[in-house]
């Protein structure tokens, strides 16, 4: 499990490093969240592994995920999504007031 | 246990949401209601400061959870230090704003304070996740401050400071991913307790994860070859807003003083001072890079942009010494480059608007109107940021010396030191002489000069003279603030309690 | 009385000419002078037991943490440069009132010339060795503006940077030197430092230091090679050039030599820097000065060289030699400030200061004749005129030489033949200027100037004579004083007189006369002055092109590095993480010890299915729609392993954010550009995967180290404390709003601000819809389909009734504020899609930015109500109520906080999303109902 989950995050990671360094904005975006979604990923196992159960203690369940990570990436989420948001936005202003989707404004 | 300590998140806190909550309010409201919450930061700032004059911990248990399971406000030092040099600058850079910046674009004073709001904050807890956290705060309010009043320059800007950060953010995230995966907690306190125990095993991805998180905070305080970004950002905002800015990358800074010394300090065994390589070269090279900078610029807005990179990289001279003396440069040089770069934005904004023609461009216009009160205001900036004796420049720059003096490669540094500074003396006098003394005729019909932004502008820069005038109570202040930070011992006892284990009775107290 | 006083009276009166002269009319030279005389009157009241021998040292603690003191100290030396800066000052002030045009501003000149003579009082009266440095700067700056002062002209701009580049640059050694001086000495007081010669002179900094010091104290005294900034400071205003270049700033650099005699001077070393650079100077500057045509430029080179013979005096080290130098410093700043002001008087006459057309202006202004020639006898040597006694020492010092060995000759020959240049072109400007026949063409008719105009040149020639005619009666006092300061000893046996029997000195006075003389009125012969053409390239072009050629260095370098490219910054970003994190990871062994969980078919299922969505998205990006489908797919798999490793409500939430997400892309991809252009050079690509590949590989063997080892967590104490402390089952949602609540109410500040920050960035943006779709088809134009339209409407109560039950349960189950507000934000977004914006707005009429705010302030407020109890910000409390159906019921003052998080992101998903879809809808505009 541990060595799919290793897996999984390094591709996601890769995956977003490539794109971020495309010239457009659109897949700068996408980039950012295939990134963001390893990014998650590895600060959710930072505390470890455990599989087939819940940080819910009224199951009585034997053992327990770490819940710490689980909040953190809760609120990583939910700033990555308003961070993403504005980032959308932006790019649709950039568009209109530099006059392309070139990540350095214009066409390039 | 004072409420004290909070204010300064909770006053910007809830003014910014009653601005958003009364949208039917005029501007005139508005502008009171920020400029309230702004200027009670001071006295905020200043009761907090007679508190920790002897060197106490003020620390605040969030939601009454004892540390480290709870998230803690802790106040020392240099915390208060950075407050009130934030209160200072904010409240100037309002006050300018007021003279109508902050109507180019809806929510200005809102925005203003949750910028404040993070600043403050980051400067305040004591935990490495709330810490980002704040850093988002203050990372998307400066977004959307880049961008009031639009235009294609700060658009443009602006879509290179997002990507740029949104990439730290994730750093961060793996940052803290890897150093809680290694020590199982988050409290810096508790961080700084448990790195020396480490298993050596582990020690590596400690390692690992600290210099990942020094990325971010270089990323943030502009250090080259991460800071790149910084000078066509801060020249595309409104005066008021790079302002503002001034104090924005010293929350990096702040962030490597606040968290190397302390949890990756001498004391921390196998990760002991795994900072101390790599800070000094960077900032040698910022520091070289931004002198030159200076000189290309074309306009007063680049050329104070590259002065911000130039100031960062002598302000991490002396904090990548990892030593008393260099923390205690550090500390004052913030204050004076701080206030010093944000008096140049305003006059740079000042001197465009009063030029009919070439904005701030370093050529020869229409010579401008109200020249002598600019000149002055001017002359007294540019020998401040170019380290020229009588004011805080000088004291900052005799202090980064006296400090890289005693510590290795003191010849490189100090010739890098010294030469960058002759290149900003040449660079700032070139652009003094551009813009005051080689001038076309005088133009007719000069908007008139508006107090209150001569008034914010002499604000700071009167604080700039006031750290020379009472130059020997400021030092004092910033070596009683090394001596804390040397010694992390203090910080993590007034957080965790004497006895280091005792967190482990805790459990059920409350 | 208060040294500090002496230099604060012209240093921080410099305002008051202008006040006054604004505010009551007061003439600015009146006030300018008046200050002078108190400075002065202050001075000479100590003057006299100065003269006896005494020191005073006055001292307060400034800055002690850098040993910066703000400490003063009057001795024999100082008092002799204080009285020379205030009287010549005063002198100056008076001779400018008359000699400034009317169009120049008065009030200006005296401010800065008050300034710079407060400087330098300032360098001269310090006994804090950074407090000197401090002032030296200051007389570079107000030097600056002073030789600046006619902003107009382009060479007094050039001017004055030249100086402050050069003398700047000095300072900045001269500050480093210092530095080290103080820190061997351990003190930076002079009295310290003087007594400590031995110890600095043994000291390996030794070297060092002086050379740091010397450079400063070459570049203010304009010595060779960095003499050239002088001459081109004379497109100053006269009276700026006959303060600084004879009494003042390019004597600061010699006033440093003879203040640290004691701590550095009398070495081999400093013998030979010094006097070398000292007699290169001398000679040099006295043969150039012959070929100078401007009055001014002839008067900087011998000013130069003139420092050039007083550096090297101080370079023998000698006694004698000591002595004869601050001799030559009174007399020289004596006659070279009187033939500035005759210059002055010249040009200011006639218009002209060029030598070529000016003559025989004798028989115009006789008076200014006599004064001008009597001065340059003084500064030829002529005996009977103070030049001649002083010049007699030095020529006799040139004799007591130790390290010459067999070349003792050199020096006494060098010196005569400066002599000879001396009297040459002392003899030109006297003789060009003043005899032969009538000048032509001259811009006006010269006569005398007006009477005060003369007086300041009148006193000066007469110190000339009297010092000349009885120096044991006028200047030997104040000579022994200031010379026994520098010394910080017993003076040798000395005597000031005029006729010391015949003696070598006396043949090389003769033979410098005769030869100089002999030089210029053969010169037709030989060397033709008046056709000589100026060298084309000078130090002062050299350095200017220098400098443009920095300036386009850096921008070339700035340019091309900090290029604006987002890429190149992303890629830098990428690689300098990635650097730091391997370097840090170094000596890790890659698996530890932990035993590892086994995996099961579906978890591979998933994880085959990510890896290869999110590659294929990857190489297709191109296609954007694709793309985006299998990005979607990919967040799918990531939900559905936050399932299997038992996160729930990781997994609701990343389903939620991820189906917002996707719509928020689908709404931005319809405005965009349909497709992606051809990707750059295969190298680049090549380049990108590299770096894509190591990092990604980085990032999971990070991942795989950590997985592979045990830890010690805190966990523990949430899953113990949730239920009794926190009132939850759900420790994750406890956590999230009571243990780390705080990081919460950031987060949901984060979504307030951004959701603000878009409606900004949506005012007045009006994106025009293509016609066809990325795939060539057309949209279809019926907006609102009609199963939406009907199947929406019962949907929202529906929804809702979930969020309100998701919200309820979400403190001991999966759910809570945000899960609920975005399940209630798609719900209510579904009837803006579905109905069309106009039929939605009407229908739910709320400011969604003060939905925001509420939440913000419902959360905040509960925090704070924590207060009332005497607890921290955001202490929960929690009880159980009996509800008739429900029945036991727990209330958690969390729950309050949650229902905070639940509008604000309710709000958030409504601005965001309905804004963003109404862009191009009906409703046109945006951002009109938002406030301002």
């Amino acid at each position: 499990m541990e060595a799919l989950v290793a897996i999984a995050i390094g591709v996601l990671t890769g995956a977003g490093v490539f794109l971020l360094l495309r010239a457009r904005t659109f897949p700068v975006l996408l980039g950012l969240t295939l990134l963001s979604y390893g990014v998650n990923l590895f600060l959710f196992v930072s505390g470890r592994l455990v599989v087939a159960s819940s940080p819910l203690t009224d199951q009585g369940l034997e053992v327990y995920p770490d819940p710490i990570p689980q909040a953190l990436v809760l609120t990583a989420i939910v700033i990555g999504f308003g961070m993403t948001a504005l980032l959308v936005v932006l790019a649709l202003r950039a568009i209109r007031d530099t006059g392309g989707d070139h990540v350095d404004g214009g066409e390039r | 246990m004072t409420h004290l300590v909070i204010l300064p998140v909770l006053l910007p806190l809830v003014a910014g949401s009653l601005l958003l909550l009364a949208t039917g309010l005029g501007n005139g409201a508005r502008r009171a209601i920020a400029l309230v919450a702004t200027f009670a930061l001071l006295p905020v700032a200043l009761l907090l400061l007679e508190r920790v004059a002897d060197g106490a911990h003020l620390v605040y248990a969030l939601g009454d959870w004892a540390p480290p399971f709870g998230i803690v406000l802790v106040v020392d030092r240099l915390a208060v230090a950075m407050l009130l040099l934030t209160a200072v600058v904010a409240a100037a850079s309002l006050v300018y704003a007021c003279s109508g910046d902050d109507v180019r674009g809806p929510q200005y004073h809102a925005l203003f304070q949750f910028q404040l709001l993070g600043i403050n904050g980051a400067f305040l807890t004591g935990d490495l996740f709330n810490l980002f956290v704040f850093f988002e705060v203050l990372l998307i309010a400066s977004y959307a401050l880049l961008l009031h009043g639009l235009g294609a320059q700060r658009v443009g800007a602006a879509m290179h400071v997002v990507v740029l950060n949104l990439i730290g953010s994730a750093l961060f995230l793996f940052a803290v991913g890897t150093l809680y995966g290694v020590t199982g907690t988050l409290n810096l306190a508790d961080l700084a307790r448990v790195m020396p125990l480490l298993d050596p095993d582990l020690a590596p991805l400690a390692r690992s994860g600290a210099l990942l998180l020094l990325g971010v905070f270089a990323l943030k305080a502009a250090l080259l070859p991460l800071g790149f970004w910084l000078p066509r950002a801060y020249a595309a905002a409104t005066g008021a807003t790079a302002a503002l800015f001034a104090v924005l990358t010293k929350v990096g800074v702040y962030a490597i003083l606040r968290v190397y010394p302390l949890v990756f300090g001498p004391a921390a065994g196998e990760v002991a001072d795994v900072a101390a390589a790599w800070v000094l070269p960077a900032a040698l090279i910022t520091l070289a890079f931004g002198a030159l900078g200076v000189l290309a610029a074309r306009t007063l807005r680049a050329s104070a942009g590259w002065l911000v990179v130039y100031s960062v990289g002598t302000l991490l001279v002396a904090v990548g010494l990892f030593s008393e003396a260099g923390y205690a440069a550090a500390v004052y040089y913030t204050a004076h480059s701080t206030l010093a770069s944000a008096a140049l934005f305003l006059l740079a904004d000042l001197i465009a608007r009063q030029r009919a023609t070439g904005g701030d461009r370093l050529d020869v216009v229409d010579a401008m109107p109200h020249a002598t009160v600019l000149g002055v205001l001017f002359f007294v900036a540019a020998v401040t940021v170019a380290g020229l004796p009588p004011f805080s420049g000088f004291v900052g720059k005799l202090m980064v010396l006296e400090a890289a003096r005693v510590a290795p490669g003191a010849v490189t540094s100090w010739s890098v030191l010294l030469l960058a500074a002759l290149v900003v003396i040449v660079a700032v006098a070139r652009a003094g002489s551009a813009l005051f003394w080689r001038t076309g005729p005088a133009t007719t019909a000069a908007p008139p000069l508006d107090r209150r932004s001569v008034g914010a502008v002499a604000g700071l820069l009167a604080c700039v003279v006031g750290l020379v005038a009472w130059g020997g109570a400021a030092t004092e202040y910033a070596w009683s603030t090394a001596r804390q930070l040397a010694d992390p011992a203090g910080y993590v006892t007034a957080v965790l309690g004497t006895d280091p284990h005792a967190w482990e009775q805790r459990r059920g107290q409350r | 009385m208060l040294l500090p006083l002496v230099i604060l009276i012209p240093l921080v009166g410099a305002w008051l000419p202008a006040a006054l002269s604004r505010a009551l009319g007061i003439d600015p030279a009146r006030t300018a002078a008046a200050l002078v005389v108190l400075a002065l009157a202050i001075v000479l009241g100590q003057a006299g037991a100065v003269l006896d021998g005494a020191t005073f040292v006055q001292s307060w603690p400034w800055i002690p943490a850098l040993g910066l003191n703000a400490s003063f100290r009057l001795d024999g030396f100082g008092l002799l440069f204080a009285l020379l800066i205030l009287v010549i000052g005063l002198l100056v002030v008076l001779y400018a009132r008359y000699y400034l045009a009317p169009e120049d501003s008065q009030e200006r000149f005296y401010g800065l010339l008050l300034l710079f003579m407060g400087a330098m009082l300032g360098v001269v009266l310090s006994e804090n060795l950074l407090l000197l440095v401090t002032f030296w700067e200051l007389t570079s700056l107000s030097s600056f503006l002073l030789i600046g002062f006619w902003r107009h002209e382009a060479e007094a701009r050039r001017g004055a940077r030249l100086a402050l580049m050069i003398t700047g640059a000095g300072g900045l050694a001269l500050l480093a030197g210092v530095l080290l001086l103080g820190h061997v000495v351990g003190s930076f007081e002079l009295t310290q430092v003087l007594a400590s010669g031995a110890v600095v002179k043994a000291h390996p900094l030794y070297e060092a230091i002086l050379v740091l010091v010397l450079l400063g104290a070459f570049t203010k005294s304009a010595q060779f090679p960095f003499h050239f900034w002088l001459p081109h400071a004379m497109a100053a205003p006269t009276p700026v050039s006959a303060y600084l270049h004879s009494a003042t700033m390019v004597k600061a650099g010699i006033f440093l030599l003879g203040r640290l005699f004691p701590a550095l001077a009398g070495t081999e070393v400093w013998f030979f820097v010094v006097s070398g650079v000292g007699l290169a100077t001398q000679l040099f500057a006295s043969y150039v000065a012959l070929f100078r045509h401007d009055l001014k430029g002839l008067l900087a080179y011998s000013t130069v060289s003139h420092l050039g013979l007083v550096t090297l005096l101080f370079g023998l080290g000698t006694p004698l030699g000591e002595i004869a130098a601050v001799f030559h410093i009174i007399n020289h700043a004596v006659f070279k400030a009187s033939l500035f002001m005759a210059a002055g008087i010249i040009d200011h006459e006639t218009g002209t200061r060029d030598m070529r057309r000016l003559s025989g202006l004798a028989r115009y202004m006789p008076w200014t004749a006599a004064l001008a020639t009597i001065a340059a006898g003084a500064m030829a040597g002529v005996p009977l005129l103070n030049g001649f006694l002083s010049k007699e020492m030095f020529f006799a010092e040139t004799f007591q030489v130790q390290w010459l060995g067999p070349w003792y000759w050199v020096l006494p020959v060098a010196a005569t033949l400066a002599g000879v240049f001396t009297v040459a072109y002392s003899t030109r400007f006297v003789h060009d200027v003043f005899f032969g026949p009538a000048p032509q063409g001259l811009p006006k008719t010269p006569h005398e100037p007006p009477r005060w105009m003369k007086v300041p040149v009148e006193i000066l020639v007469g110190l000339c004579l009297l010092v000349g005619l009885t120096p044991a009666l006028t200047v030997d006092p104040l000579l022994r004083a200031a010379a026994g300061a520098v010394l910080q000893g017993p003076l040798p046996e000395f005597s000031l007189k005029l006729w010391h029997g015949f003696n070598l000195p006396l043949l090389m006075s003769v033979v410098a006369l005769a030869g100089g003389t002999a030089v210029y009125f053969t010169r037709r012969y030989h060397l033709d002055l008046h056709g000589y053409r100026q060298r084309p390239t000078d130090g002062r072009r050299i350095s200017e092109n220098a400098v443009a050629r920095a300036v386009r260095g850096a921008r070339w370098l700035v340019e091309r590095v900090a290029n604006e490219s987002l890429q190149r910054y992303v890629l830098l970003l990428l690689v300098a993480a990635l650097a730091l994190g391997v370097a840090g990871a170094r000596g890790l062994t890659l698996t530890g010890t932990a035993d590892l969980t086994p995996a099961d078919g579906l978890s591979v299922l998933v994880t085959v299915a990510l890896v290869l969505a999110a590659l294929a998205a990857t190489v297709m990006h191109a296609k954007r729609l694709l793309a985006l489908v299998l990005i979607g797919v990919v967040g799918l798999a990531v939900s559905l392993a936050f399932v299997r490793l038992s996160a729930p409500d990781l997994a609701l939430t990343q389903l939620l954010v991820e189906i917002v997400t996707v719509l928020l892309l689908l709404l931005a991809m319809y405005f965009m550009p349909a497709e992606t252009p051809a990707e750059p050079s295969r190298a680049r690509l090549a380049r990108d995967v590299l770096v894509a590949v190591t990092i990604g590989g980085a990032v999971a063997g990070l991942a795989w180290a950590l997985l592979t080892r045990p830890f010690d967590t805190i966990a523990w104490y949430y899953l113990e404390n949730a239920k009794p402390e926190g009132g939850g089952y759900n420790v994750v949602n406890v956590i999230l709003v009571d243990f780390r609540g705080f990081d919460t109410l950031g987060e949901i500040t984060v979504l307030g601000i951004a959701a603000v920050g878009i409606l900004a960035l949506l005012q007045g943006l009006k994106l025009d819809t293509p016609p066809l779709d990325w795939e060539g088809r057309p949209w279809a134009t019926e907006r609102y389909p009609l199963m939406l339209r009907v199947l929406s409407r019962p949907l929202l109560p529906l929804a809702l009734l979930v969020s309100a039950y998701l919200f309820l349960r979400g403190h001991n189950a999966p759910g809570g504020g945000f899960i609920a507000g975005l399940v209630t934000g798609t719900a209510l977004l579904l009837q803006y899609v579905a109905q069309g914006s106009a039929w939605a707005s009407a229908r739910l009429p709320w400011n969604y930015t003060r939905v925001i705010a509420a939440g913000l302030l419902v959360a905040t407020g509960t925090g704070l109500a924590s207060w009332a109890f005497g607890a921290p910000f955001l202490t929960s409390t929690f009880g159980y109520v009996h509800w008739p159906v429900v029945g036991e019921f727990e209330l958690a003052s969390a729950m309050v906080f949650d229902l905070g998080i639940y509008l604000a992101v309710v709000g958030v998903v409504m601005v965001i999303l309905s804004r963003l879809g109404g862009l191009s809808g009906p409703t046109g505009v945006v951002g009109d109902r938002e406030g301002h």
